[in-house]
């Protein structure tokens, strides 16, 4: 009980009511204490990592032990990782040889073997899965965007105009409209301009202010000893 | 003149217009004209080590090359020693001057500053020519401030909101307080329902960021709920999670939720278990997860980025109840658009206190309206005000609301 509820509440009370304190108060210790306890995460996140690797290899070897479907694909797994810590941890892997440089900055180094599997595997690797959203968000607009009933007949209408407003051919489109005086606003870059600010500003800020009461509330619930369920309790 | 010597004269005449250019080329460039006017102060609202200088562009800073730069030098004042014999450190540069500049500005921050000692500083004009300095004409201290001032108006918020909320906490031990009912808390257990008839698994994704987050500890909160009810259904769960901080804390809660609801025996630490903590490579192994276990219910509660649409537009294609909850403002479109129900922001919040229906914690989220009121009548006023100064009424400087709420100095 001690170590599982009371210690880590005691913790979060603790910290949590000296982290606020520090963004009122500059002065030493209380200014860089807080600047340490995100420090501290930092270097305990960084040591977690290891629970994290041993989870993975743990399951990607059982899964090819038990020749579960598919379990190829976990080989791969196990031996892009393997490879990766290889060039990273070593800082003497360069191609060609012959070079000597300090741990660490093999990692920004073109020439080393780390960079290359970053830069010409992962990096296109990543870039992908990236592209796809382009694909994701032509079939949610697809859905997002069918004119079924009132409210999204004018989100289909406030997107077409952002939409076209935003695009050099779109504007050509009510270029005849005067520069200035009451017919510019129907210019199509003004009125995308102008529900972007105003329609769409305020309905990010009434979100934003409900976010914000949100963070203070739970993190007061938190703070207080309040709100336990993420110690598992309710 | 002979013609033979007058062409001898034309020569040397020729000769020595063509050497002057060379021989001015080759003189020595005058020293650049030293800044003016430095001056030098506390930094305010900080933990001290820090001053802020500043000075007025040399004269000769105007773009012809003969000042490229200026140097900030620093040295500990002692009494009776002249400046020149002082130990004197460069503490930074400053590249010249842009047009429209009046003065330049550099901020000396380090931990060698001790506070409440007296400095002096230079600042030396660079150029070609040599350098030009100026130096301080009285040294200066650093101090450290007890209350950020700048930030005043955040304390007040902070102890207003907080107040409320407290509050209400106290007062909803004593009395019934309604909690307007939300559809996409309400939808949790149909979704689980349907997954447990189904027979396919559960899928919970609690974002991708680590534990110093407060949507990944709201996640979390919920996560305990949802284990709940798995283990009441006996229902299968998956937590692919991009943390190894989240994968710990996960397990013990999703453990003792399995421990409240009396099956302990249905808990295995793997099924919250750990891919990778890049963004695109957590997407695509839970997009993997998704296509080869078909999961029935897909739940995302935390904080998510670009890889949201990718995860929800997947579980869309599969056929799946989804449920998310975010405060991320740029990710709520994508969630509203693929998912069935979107938690959005405060509700992504109020859900632990919905779900656990815990007294005190519903006195909170009362509380939080009540925060959500005051808002909306400092709105109403801000609007009214600015509109009485936009058609010339004039106010008293007590009610400048743009420096009220003027956060911008405040970080």
């Amino acid at each position: 009980m001690l170590l599982k509820r009371w210690i880590p509440l005691f913790i979060l009370v603790f910290v949590g009511i000296l982290t606020l304190i520090h963004w009122f108060v500059p002065h030493d210790p209380i200014g860089s204490l807080g600047r340490d306890f995100s420090q501290f995460f930092d270097i305990i996140a960084s040591f977690a990592i290891i629970l994290g690797a041993a989870n993975l290899l743990k399951l990607q070897s059982m899964k090819i032990s038990q020749r579960k479907k598919g379990w190829p694909f976990n080989l791969v797994t196990i031996i892009a990782f393997a490879l990766t810590a290889y060039v990273g941890l070593n800082w003497h892997s360069y191609f060609g040889g012959g070079h000597n440089y300090l741990a660490g900055t093999h990692v920004n180094n073109p020439d080393s073997h780390f960079f290359w599997v970053w830069w010409y595997v992962f990096t296109p690797l990543s870039a992908t899965m990236y592209a796809l959203l382009a694909f994701y968000v032509a079939s949610a607009s697809y859905r997002a965007f069918r004119a079924r009933n009132v409210e999204a007949t004018v989100l289909l209408v406030a997107g077409i105009i952002i939409m076209i407003g935003r695009v050099p051919l779109g504007q050509q489109f009510t270029a005849w409209l005067p520069d200035s005086g009451f017919w510019s606003i129907f210019r199509l870059e003004r009125l995308s301009d102008w529900i972007y600010s105003y329609p769409n500003g305020a309905g990010q800020r009434a979100i934003m202010i409900g976010i914000a009461l949100g963070v203070v509330s739970t993190s007061l619930r938190l703070i207080l000893g309040i709100e336990k369920s993420f110690l598992g309790e309710e | 003149m002979k013609p033979g010597n007058a062409r001898l004269a034309a020569l040397a005449v020729l000769l020595c217009l063509g050497a002057a250019p060379a021989a001015a080329q080759d003189a020595p460039a005058a020293p650049p004209a030293p800044p003016i006017d430095l001056t030098a102060e506390d930094t305010p609202n900080d933990r001290g080590h820090a001053i802020a200088l500043s000075w007025v562009l040399s004269p000769d800073d105007d773009g012809s090359g003969r000042v490229t730069g200026y140097s900030v030098w620093r040295a500990e004042h002692r009494e009776g020693v002249a400046p020149a014999d002082l130990e004197w450190r460069r503490v930074g540069s400053h590249s010249p001057g842009h047009l429209g500049d009046d003065r330049l500005t550099h901020t000396d921050v380090s931990d060698n500053i001790v506070n409440g000692r007296p400095y002096l500083y230079r600042v030396r004009t660079e150029g070609p020519g040599g350098s030009g300095e100026i130096l301080l004409p009285a040294a200066i201290a650093a101090r450290a401030q007890w209350f950020n001032r700048a930030r005043w108006n955040m304390l007040l918020a902070v102890l207003v909101l907080s107040g409320g909320i407290m509050y209400w906490i106290q007062k909803a031990q004593t009395s019934d307080i309604y909690l307007r009912p939300v559809a996409g808390l309400k939808a949790f257990d149909e979704a689980i329902g349907r997954a447990t008839e189904m027979g396919n698994p559960v899928l919970f994704v609690p974002g991708i960021m680590d534990m110093d987050q407060i949507e990944t500890l709201a996640g979390v909160s919920i996560l305990g709920y949802v284990g709940k009810m798995t283990a009441r259904y006996e229902t299968p769960l998956e937590v692919p999670v991009s943390r190894s901080l989240v994968m710990a804390h996960a397990r013990e809660v999703v453990k003792e939720s399995y421990l409240q609801a009396g099956r302990p025996d249905l808990y295995n630490d793997d099924m919250i278990h750990y891919l990778t903590d890049d963004q695109f490579g957590y997407a695509a192994a839970v997009d993997g997860i998704m296509l080869r276990q078909k999961p029935a219910a897909c739940f995302y509660q935390g904080k998510f980025y670009a890889e949201s649409l990718i995860l929800a537009e997947t579980g869309n294609s599969i056929g799946a109840i989804q449920i998310a909850g975010t405060a991320s403002p740029a990710q709520l479109p994508f969630f509203i658009t693929a998912c069935d129900y979107t938690l959005i922001g405060e509700e992504f919040f109020a859900a632990s206190a919905y779900l656990s229906q815990d007294k005190r914690s519903i006195g909170s989220i009362r509380g939080q309206d009540v925060g959500k009121l005051i808002f909306m009548v400092a709105l109403i006023l801000g609007v009214f005000l600015v509109s009485l100064e936009a058609v010339g009424i004039q106010l008293p400087s007590w009610l400048d609301i743009t420096a009220l709420f003027d956060v911008s100095s405040g970080g």
